[in-house]
């Protein structure tokens, strides 16, 4: 099983240096290669286990509850400017 | 004895009785953690000021160490990552409102790998913390600084997580109590998220009894968290006074005895255990959990799936590190994240992530999580039979620093733990010997159906007061 490594880690927007891309990937394709193993089991028309146990829909009533007042949510941004989260451009040509 | 010395149990009945306050209480355990833990380095902080105050506005608290991955308010919460350094918690998690309501306060942050990936401590980002039965030994993980706290009276009593193992292996690595309890049984709100399918909070202890205690004011329905059912907490104190072995019907999984890489002296100890519980007066009968093999590849697909998921959070924006090096959004995320994490983190993240892409969703993740009914199934079935489950807690004693390089063979020292965290059941690690030439503790492992914790805690105090060892006092 070949694990395209660098392709992987650009969808989990996680930066990899060439030393551990080599071995990761080596690291990577022992693990899959074990768990390959699940691949021998007869699970037809067996349900996929979500959770641990059968809870389905747990609902509570919708009322308005406490929440963080905004200066506690900010306290722990890197980078902020009033209220906000300060971040880098996104879109091409808007104004930052 | 020393007040750090003391269990749970012991420290509320001396508050009861005005023999001492639980401001006495903390400032023993930190002149312990200031005489001890240099060597240990089971705390990563430990806000004195603050543990102090709680105890001077609860007279009669139990100060309680805390894994590094609960919410205190205004504590920090780092994960033993370097991405989360000077993170302060806005709000305390569920089960840290839960103690302090039943007067208990937290004293302290306990190290473990980060993110709670880890089997060893050795994955913190932060520092080394060593098993207090032999330094030159890792205490087990991933909740090994409150695993060391505890079996190294560097403290009261701790909590812990456990996701495939964290509470049961490191307390077997150090001698003490731990509870893992049944998925949905304590609340997770607030307590940072590695595998969401799995995770549970539980108590570390010196003690069945404490652990009782302990359990009693963390279990129940929580609205914050839609996974705890509003299903009845039974006393779990209550429950230990007729605690026997007489008549218990104690299951043996033919799958898990003579696995290769079992340390000789640990099946020494099980198979010991095992005639203790039948000369108290147990049943011992001999089961199958016929998916036992796929156990280990169904638990390394879903749970860096779900971390993969899970850890999406820690991108710079509101919290932790950011990259100074970014020039954009998409950068800013790769690079604070790469900075951020350590190797194992990466590596499940990047294992995550290839799962659950597209193309192999349905070979890896959705197939996994069938496999994990036909597990479930397994115990089910097993649990008509019999009580509980007795089984090795690890394969080995406490392993040495370095001794595990290769991520596999680290992960293969969950094999006992994961499959009953899989199914969601109720299990405990119960302090059972020592090995013969290094003298290293050994716990066994009891498994219960979910939900039946009160059956947990009457078998394991029952085994307790036939183990030839007591929790935390080797030391």
């Amino acid at each position: 099983m070949k694990i395209d490594v660098a392709y992987v880690s650009e969808l989990a927007r996680l930066e990899l240096s060439d030393e551990e891309k080599s071995l990761f990937q080596t690291q990577l394709e022992n693990i899959v290669g074990y768990v390959e193993k699940i691949s021998e089991v007869d699970v037809e028309g067996v349900p996929p286990m979500m959770h641990g146990h059968d809870t389905v829909n747990a609902f509570r009533e919708d009322v308005v509850g406490e929440s963080l007042p905004a200066e506690t949510a900010l306290a722990n941004a890197p980078k902020r400017v009033g209220d906000e989260f300060l971040l880098p451009k996104i879109v091409e040509g808007a104004e930052s | 004895m020393e007040l750090y010395e003391l269990g749970v149990k012991e420290a509320q009945e001396g508050l009861a009785a005005g023999d001492f306050t639980a401001e006495d209480l903390v400032k023993a355990v930190i002149a312990r953690k200031n005489a001890a833990d240099g060597e240990v380095g089971a705390y990563l902080t430990f806000d004195e000021e603050h543990a102090l105050e709680l105890a001077r506005l609860n007279p009669r608290s139990v100060p309680i160490a805390i894994k590094d991955l609960i919410n205190v308010r205004g504590q920090p919460c780092t994960c033993a990552s370097k991405i989360l350094k000077g993170y302060v918690s806005p709000y305390d998690a569920t089960v840290i409102a839960k103690l302090k309501a039943a007067g208990f306060i937290p004293a302290g942050r306990v190290n473990m790998d980060e993110f709670a990936m880890g089997s060893s401590t050795e994955n913190s980002g932060l520092g080394v913390t060593r098993n207090p039965y032999d330094l030159t030994r890792v205490p087990g993980g991933s909740s090994g600084g409150s695993a060391a706290a505890v079996g190294g009276n560097l403290c009261i009593a701790a909590l812990g997580t456990d996701t495939g193992g964290s509470i049961r292996q490191p307390a077997s690595f150090c001698n003490c109590v731990g509870i893992k309890p049944s998925y949905g049984r304590v609340s997770r709100f607030g307590v940072t998220a590695f595998a969401s399918s799995l995770d549970q909070v539980g108590p570390m202890t010196k003690s069945v009894e404490d652990a009782a205690i302990l359990m009693k004011a963390l279990a129940g329905h929580d609205e914050h968290d839609g996974t705890t059912p509003r299903e009845e907490v039974p006393d779990y104190v209550k429950a230990l006074e007729d605690a026997s072995m007489k008549g218990v019907k104690i299951g043996i999984a033919k799958e898990y005895s003579n696995v290769t890489g079992l340390d000789p002296e640990v099946k020494r100890i099980t198979d010991e255990a095992v005639k203790a519980c039948e000369n108290a007066g147990a049943e011992i009968v001999e089961v199958s959990l016929p998916h036992t093999e796929y156990a280990m590849a169904v638990y390394y697909i879903i749970a860096p799936a779900e971390a993969s998921a899970n850890l999406a959070r820690f991108d710079g924006v509101r919290f932790g590190h950011r990259s100074e090096k970014a020039v954009d959004v998409f950068s800013l995320y790769c690079k604070s994240r790469a900075e951020g994490f350590g190797a194992e983190v990466k590596r499940r993240i990047i294992m995550g992530t290839y799962v659950l892409s597209s193309g192999y969703y349905d070979a890896y993740y959705s197939r996994a999580q069938k496999v994990r009914t036909l597990i479930k199934r397994d115990f089910d079935a097993v649990f008509q039979k019999v009580d509980a489950l007795l089984t090795p807690c690890a394969p080995t004693p406490a392993f040495s620093f370095g001794e595990k390089q290769d991520p596999l063979t680290m992960y293969l020292n969950d094999l006992y733990t994961i499959p009953s965290s899989l199914a969601g059941v109720c299990a405990s690690s119960v302090p059972a010997g020592f090995t013969a030439d290094s003298k290293l503790p050994v716990g066994v492992q009891f498994v219960c159906g979910g939900f039946e914790e009160a059956k947990l805690f009457k078998i394991s105090k029952a085994f307790e007061d036939i183990s030839p060892v007591k929790a935390a006092r080797a030391f």
